[in-house]
């Protein structure tokens, strides 16, 4: 039984690292119906993000509490993700509105490669460590073992979803979001700047991609230019898995395919599944909810107009 | 849109015409045995690139059923027949023994071709559950299904593991390579090019009046996944016997975004165009061997220039510049 | 009733909430131009894809030559004898003119993927014969000239014609024309009131149109049903329905003119 809850933990940390990455997936696929193969190198950039700030601003910040560093470190990175990620829709997605959807993945493509590759360019192939933010401790509950920055990462992943729901549900930039991916056309005959509301989603769900990275990055202590492929891919599994276009199912996506995954791998021996199918997993949720049902869970399905 | 047979003259006198220029030394160039090896070398990569491109436009161009899982295919391929030769290849010779000097090709034509039908095999298990998705969820899927063979290629310790397969003997010689790549460009040029081809172009313009008109579109779309898949695994199948080792990780997603971008970049939907793409990619290639690190900054800075200025493909419809024939096709 | 070419019975569709279709009594015998009508909205363009098996009814049943279409896909359907158009033109907009009408074709040929691939003689002797017959079509419908052209050069009026001409190519018996004079002007619309007669009667066909223009349909059509909400509100031959008073409270209004 502790074995289980202890599963339970780690693919939670894990899950809410892929919900915050799943979160931009949705955003974007809600208000312009793509899936955006790039954000998952947001997330990346985002770690190299921390790891860069962490080092330049130690000197400025010496002195100050631990959480307060954290804090400064992890609104810096996610600022430079929402940068960077409104400066890539700018310049590769814009010029493409109203093309077929294949020509804007193929792009968006080109932008995962390019992000990655830039940064083999910039900061070398090999893993880089992470440095220690805040310091770990491990609280021993029952048995089951939780590391101090697994609750933080849960703890801290619940207070950005409540801050994008309040973003989403209560201001007028939400509302035009919501009314964005209703109907964009009806939206911009009403008023709504089309063009700034899918710049303010893409920094939005660049800035989440990059808090992932930073938290992922204090998990798992290593970091290099190819860390967001797989966790980019399983994260748009998990969006698909809730049902792409609907927040509160890529947040359910994200923690479900965590734990599942975590659990695939725990009981490897159980199931008569090799752990190296780990990346596997996700692949095989994927083709499943797309073939029985491809909404996802939250979603209700629609029908082609003939 | 030119015939198959004026496609397949086409590849015959392109290769030819490409193995002139690149020798440098006319004298030399007339027979293909004296090619020096490196030239040797990137000429055949040439024609297994030919291989991958043609068939990937099967599906993704003229089918339209934007598939990002060749390499996967192309990974069925190459240990199905790597494997076949290193553990059954002496058996083979032994029983083959009675034809003499034709043992050693029939051997490597009967591996080949396991390559080809293992990966077509494993094209179907694929595409007749992904194939009813559409645009950019079945590119998903079937990045997904690529990255699932390349895991379970992975996890196979008979084939290797993540270590790989060595000492695979090389067999891939030019002729072969050229054989089937000319044959490639012939299915897909003969398929494409006839009533029953149109069908393919149908389903990717329009699925629904496909299949008012008749047409069953599910059928189609395996077909072209199918066959798509059998070249990739032919195509798996000489690399292995020409690079003589072969890693799960060299089949990844990038293998695959390699030949995409060969598609794209000859234009979705032109044999030729992608035939003359593969070559120049193949050329690129090597030229920026020295620059490693650069070489996928340039690529994906190509595939986004590319899909926001001319996304039907630099070279786009070759076809069309010839006068064409109506009647024969 | 029973020798109805297409039969359908108590057909129900609902997507939703919303009953698109309800319970729709409705047959069409062999070699008959029957007329459906019904403001916009009604659901005759759900009916159409409820025949050619786009959608499956929620309840009821459609029967075509005496055998249920339950469960067949759209181009099975289209196999056993029926074809269409679409109200929103669906050409093969990467196809010439006559590739359409080649694509549709595909139905009847015995070659199939191994005679396109080897070519023997019965393959190149077939696409010959595949070519001359289209052709022949394009002819009729006066679409040979501008063949290699591609299909999106054509004009509106010709791209609705070679949409009748490649439904046509699958051999139908029963032609579902979905608003062919839409966007046509007057003189066009005459021109195809001649063809969608000339074709019926050339070709043997039952033909079903959907079509808004009154003249058109009260000037071809032997039968008319009308829809309104879904609901078969009426039916009979174009001077009964021109004096239903529901037909005419429902969608005719006060502006019916007098036909001759």
């Amino acid at each position: 039984m502790n074995e289980l809850f202890q599963q339970l933990v780690n693919g939670l940390s894990l899950g809410a690292i892929y919900a915050l990455i799943a979160l931009g997936y949705t955003m974007v696929y809600g208000v312009l119906r793509f899936i955006n193969f790039a954000h998952g190198d947001l997330f990346m950039v985002g770690a190299f993000a921390g790891l860069y700030f962490h080092k330049w601003l130690k000197p400025a910040v010496a002195g100050w509490p631990d959480w307060g560093v954290a804090l400064i470190i992890l609104s810096s990175a996610m600022l430079m993700g929402a940068v960077l990620g409104i400066i890539i829709e700018r310049l590769a997605y814009k010029p493409l509105r109203g093309r077929p959807k294949l020509t804007v993945l193929i792009t968006a493509i080109g932008v995962s490669l390019l992000l990655e590759y830039l940064g083999q360019l910039g900061f070398g192939a090999a893993p880089r460590g992470f440095p220690t933010l805040l310091e770990a401790r491990t609280l021993s509950l029952a048995g089951v073992r939780i590391s101090s920055i697994q609750v933080t990462v849960v703890v801290a992943t619940l207070l950005l979803l409540v801050g994008l729901r309040f973003i989403v549900m209560k201001t007028r930039m939400g509302l035009a979001m919501r009314a964005l991916s209703l109907n964009p056309t009806a939206a911009a005959l009403m008023g709504v700047n089309t063009s700034a509301v899918i710049s303010f989603t893409f920094g939005l769900g660049s800035a989440l991609a990059a808090a992932a990275g930073v938290f992922y990055a204090s998990l798992y202590q290593a970091i290099d230019p190819f860390m967001g492929v797989l966790p980019g891919m399983k994260a748009f599994v998990a969006a698909v898995l809730g049902g792409i276009g609907i927040l509160s199912g890529a947040a359910l996506g994200g923690i479900l395919l965590g734990i599942v995954e975590t659990l695939v791998v725990g009981y490897s021996g159980v199931l008569g599944i090799p752990p190296g199918y780990r990346d596997a997993v996700a692949f095989v949720i994927l083709i499943l909810i797309l073939l029985f049902k491809p909404s996802g869970l939250l979603g209700k399905s629609q029908r082609e107009k003939v | 849109m030119i015939g198959p047979k004026g496609l397949f003259v086409s590849a015959v006198i392109a290769v030819g015409a490409v193995s002139y220029l690149f020798t440098g030394h006319p004298e030399m160039s007339w027979t293909l045995a004296q090619i020096d090896d490196y030239l040797l070398n990137i000429l055949i990569l040439m024609g297994i690139n030919v291989v991958l491109a043609v068939s990937l436009n099967l599906v993704n161009g003229h089918a339209g059923q934007f598939s990002l899982g060749h390499a996967g295919f192309m990974a069925v391929g190459a240990y199905g027949s790597a494997a076949l030769t290193m553990f059954l290849g002496q058996a083979g010779l032994t029983v083959l023994q009675p034809i003499g000097g034709l043992a050693a090709p029939l051997l490597f034509c009967i591996v080949l071709i396991f390559g080809g039908v293992l990966a077509a095999m494993v094209g179907l298990l694929v595409g007749i559950p992904s194939l009813r998705l559409r645009g950019d969820y079945l590119a998903i899927v079937t990045l997904g299904f690529g990255e699932i063979i390349r895991v379970v290629i992975q996890n196979a310790d008979g084939l290797g593991g993540a270590r790989g397969l060595t000492g695979i003997p090389a067999h891939t010689t030019l002729g072969w390579t050229f054989a089937v790549a000319a044959s490639s460009i012939y299915v897909v040029g003969s398929l494409v090019n006839s009533t029953y081809g149109r069908g393919f172009i149908a389903v990717r313009d329009d699925e629904i009046a496909a299949e008012a008109m008749g047409i069953n579109t599910t059928k189609y779309k395996v077909i072209a996944f199918t066959v798509g898949a059998f070249f990739a695994g032919l195509a798996g199948a000489l690399y292995a016997h020409f690079i003589g080792y072969i890693t799960p990780e060299g089949f990844n997603f990038l293998k695959s975004v390699d030949v995409v971008v060969m598609v794209i970049l000859g234009g979705m939907g032109s044999t030729a165009g992608v035939t003359v793409a593969a070559v120049a990619l193949t050329v690129l290639n090597e030229l920026l061997r020295q620059a490693e690190q650069y070489r996928m900054v340039v690529f994906a800075l190509l595939l986004i220039i590319l899909m926001i200025l001319r996304p039907q493909g630099l070279i786009g419809n070759l076809g069309s510049w010839l006068p064409r024939k109506r009647g024969r096709s | 009733m029973s020798a109805a070419l297409l039969d359908l019975r108590n057909v129900t569709i609902r997507f939703g909430g919303l009953v698109a279709v309800s319970d729709l009594d409705f047959h069409i015998n062999a070699g008959e131009l029957v007329g459906l009508i019904g403001p916009n909205g009604a659901g005759k363009t759900t009916i159409f894809n409820l025949i050619t098996g786009v959608y499956s009814p929620s309840a009821g049943g459609i029967c075509f030559d005496g055998v249920s279409v339950e469960g067949r896909r759209a181009y099975q359907i289209t196999a056993r004898g029926i074809a269409r158009t679409f109200q929103n033109i669906r050409l093969f907009s990467s196809l010439s003119v006559l590739d359409n009408v080649r694509a549709a074709f595909n139905l009847h040929l015995e070659g199939g993927f191994l005679g396109a691939l080897f070519r023997g003689k019965r393959f190149v002797a077939e696409e010959a014969e595949v070519e001359k017959k289209a052709l022949e079509l394009l002819e009729i419908f006066g679409l040979d000239s501008v063949c290699d052209l591609p299909c999106r050069s054509l004009s509106y009026g010709d791209q609705r014609r070679l949409e009748i001409v490649r439904a046509l190519a699958t051999r139908p018996r029963l032609l579902l024309l979905d608003e062919p004079a839409a966007g046509m002007n007057a003189t066009e619309k005459v021109e195809l009131m001649k063809l969608i007669r000339f074709t019926q009667e050339r070709f043997g066909l039952a033909v079903l149109l959907v079509e808004h223009d009154m003249k058109v349909v009260m000037g071809i059509c032997q039968r008319i049903a009308v829809v309104e909400y879904g609901c078969k509100i009426a039916e009979g031959t174009p001077e009964e329905i021109q004096r239903n008073p529901k037909v005419i409270a429902a969608y005719l209004g006060e502006e019916v003119p007098d036909h001759a």
